[in-house]
């Protein structure tokens, strides 16, 4: 479960104040699949910062699985991002000319899990995240953008985190293959009770979420649940 | 982060730039070989002095006249051109200074040397039986001066190899044969084997004949042209150098040591002046290789700060997933210490070859030390150290927020 509590975060840019968010509230359970939407400037990049643990606010408290994120120091939150979160980017960043094994094996290094252990648990992420076992030893760059946004999603889904954020993951496709990524994120969702949030601008793809928080001038405007069929759904 | 897997993260990363890696190495390489090599020539031309030092004899002290100084004029004839030394003197010092293993006195001048039809211009001594001991000379092929020839002062010689090489050809053996030497024929009774080297004017290139017969025929009088005489050891020399002087000051009615009409030389004195030159030799040789070292050093600092630019994107995305900075810290310094250790390695090798093939070719015997390839290994991995931890300081320092949006 996540937990955020009347959060404000304010940008010091020379000797102007500017408050990126001012005040925002919002619980989401395990299992849920959440868009945060908003155009750009609305703070929503800021949020996600400080629910990836990249980041904490100036006020206001950030839970995570019971514990209070808000004040770690940053090697904490290092910790943080890598037991309890997966990232997904709009532009990839997988590493260049590495397999595709080893991308998806990099949050375990750093996790310090044994080599065979890896190799075992990248499988299975890749094969949740759909991608085919032919292309599980080719290097990032001989990759489609489809495929190479699923070992992004496998290399988030490896660490078997409690949230995965995707910031933009169709940015950077073709509707078509942003389709399959999406496909992908409800798979994840419905089938291993994965919790996702998906930060987007754009409303077709925030509707293959559950639930849409709308966010503009670092406010919460609406928060609604347009699938009401899947509300607390049980894991 | 295991230690293994930044091993293997090193390794990719270095083998996907091969040739900045090889290159950024090379300058390393250059740099510690360079190291290695000065202070092998360094090292080798002190030891080679140190040799042909010690080849004129051991333990040497070597008393040769002072300046002739006409009376009331400030013209001077230079050091060792005075006639103040004779054969009493010498007889003098081997019976009355202790701890003496010979005394040699000799008279030498340089002479056109002829053999049928060849000659050759070279150093003429007139030595006594002494003389072997004192400076280290044997003989290869028949016999040196006896005690018999001097008191008979006969015309024969003992000659160095390079003179033989000369009159008779490579290799010969003129033994009976005869020189002519001012006009008089000696009959050659023994040929010294070859020391090499040549520092002090060598053996090799000298014409040994008695004592007696030089004053008697080639130069005409009664004195000497320098004493040598030999310690027991290295320990005794200094005191016997001081019994000689005090002895000598003594006989030629001289009061004090400023005046005196003779010098000593002592060879402990002359191999510590010649080794200090070659040491200063080697320390300059040192640190113009150390330059380069330090200019590589750089080249290494330049590549790290140019690599964690360009992976700037992979930092940030290293960081989102749970690198701490430690982890990013210890990547990057570990791959700067890599390159420069792989730069060391080379670079012995190398140093060690260019010494081996300068001693191949004959230009100066050259001699790695253990202790410079120690310090060439942890001067390397220092400077990997140094100029590396300021570019993975960067690295680690990085915003994982920037760094994921840097372009």
């Amino acid at each position: 479960m996540l937990e955020v509590k009347n959060i404000t975060k304010t940008y010091l840019s020379g000797n102007v104040q500017f408050q990126a968010l001012k005040g925002v509230s919002f619980t989401i359970q395990d299992g849920e699949f959440v868009a945060i939407m908003g155009p750009s400037g609305s703070g929503k990049s800021t949020l996600m910062h400080i629910l990836g643990a990249l980041d904490t606010p100036t006020s206001g408290t950030y839970t995570l699985d019971g514990k209070d994120v808000s004040l770690l120091s940053e090697d904490e939150l290092a910790e943080i991002r890598k037991n309890n979160i997966g990232f997904v980017f709009q532009s990839f960043n997988l590493l260049p000319r590495t397999t595709v094994l080893r991308n998806v094996m990099l949050p375990l290094v750093y996790a310090e899990i044994e080599a065979e252990e890896r190799k075992k648990r990248a499988d299975q992420a890749l094969r949740a995240a759909g991608l085919e076992k032919q292309h599980f030893d080719h290097l990032s760059n001989q990759l489609s953008g489809g495929q190479i946004q699923r070992v992004a999603i496998a290399r988030a889904l490896v660490n078997n985190p409690s949230l995965i954020l995707a910031d933009e993951p169709t940015g950077n496709l073709d509707s078509q293959t942003g389709e399959i990524v999406l496909k992908t994120f409800q798979k994840l969702n419905q089938e291993r009770g994965r919790t996702i949030i998906l930060i987007t601008h754009e409303h077709e793809i925030a509707e293959h979420a559950d639930r849409i928080i709308f966010i503009k001038d670092g406010l919460i405007t609406q928060d609604s649940r347009h699938h009401q069929k899947r509300i607390a759904r049980p894991l | 982060m295991k230690t293994l897997d930044i091993l293997e993260e090193t390794y990719l990363a270095l083998s996907a730039n091969k040739i900045r890696s090889f290159l950024t190495t090379l300058g390393i390489v250059i740099g510690i070989s360079s190291v290695i090599a000065m202070l092998a020539i360094g090292q080798g031309a002190q030891s080679s002095i140190q040799s042909s030092i010690q080849s004129i004899g051991s333990n040497l002290i070597i008393i040769m006249p002072g300046a002739q100084r006409g009376p009331g004029t400030t013209v001077s004839a230079g050091r060792g051109s005075a006639k103040s030394l004779t054969l009493a003197d010498a007889q003098a010092i081997s019976q009355e200074v202790s701890n003496l293993k010979g005394v040699s006195p000799e008279v030498s001048g340089r002479y056109q040397v002829t053999a049928k039809g060849t000659n050759t211009n070279t150093q003429v001594v007139g030595v006594n039986s002494a003389y072997p001991d004192v400076r280290n000379v044997a003989v290869d092929n028949g016999a040196f001066i006896s005690e018999q020839n001097l008191t008979t002062a006969s015309k024969v010689a003992v000659i160095g190899p390079t003179v033989r090489d000369d009159l008779f050809g490579v290799d010969s053996n003129p033994l009976g044969q005869t020189i002519r030497i001012k006009q008089i024929n000696f009959t050659i009774i023994g040929i010294t084997k070859a020391k090499g080297g040549s520092g002090f004017g060598s053996q090799d290139d000298m014409i040994f004949i008695p004592l007696t017969t030089a004053q008697k025929f080639l130069a005409g009088d009664e004195y000497v042209t320098s004493i040598s005489a030999a310690a027991q050891d290295a320990e005794s020399t200094a005191t016997v150098q001081q019994q000689i002087t005090d002895l000598l000051l003594t006989r030629h009615h001289i009061a004090s040591p400023q005046l005196a009409d003779f010098n000593t030389l002592n060879q402990a004195d002359i191999a510590a002046t010649a080794s200090s030159v070659a040491q200063i030799f080697t320390i300059l040789l040192g640190s113009v290789a150390g330059i380069s070292l330090v200019v590589g050093g750089i080249g290494i600092m330049n590549m790290m700060l140019t690599t964690v630019t360009e992976r700037t994107r992979e930092i940030g995305l290293r960081k989102s997933i749970g690198a701490k900075r430690r982890d990013i810290s210890l990547q990057f310094l570990i791959e700067a210490v890599t390159l420069t250790f792989l730069g060391g390695l080379l670079g012995v090798i190398l140093g060690w070859l260019i010494s081996w093939g300068i001693t191949y070719f004959g230009l100066i015997q050259t001699k790695v030390s253990p202790f410079s390839v120690l310090l060439a290994f942890s001067v390397s991995a220092a400077i990997g150290i140094i100029f590396g931890y300021y570019p993975a300081r960067r690295a680690a320092k990085l915003n994982p927020i920037d760094a994921l949006r840097f372009e």
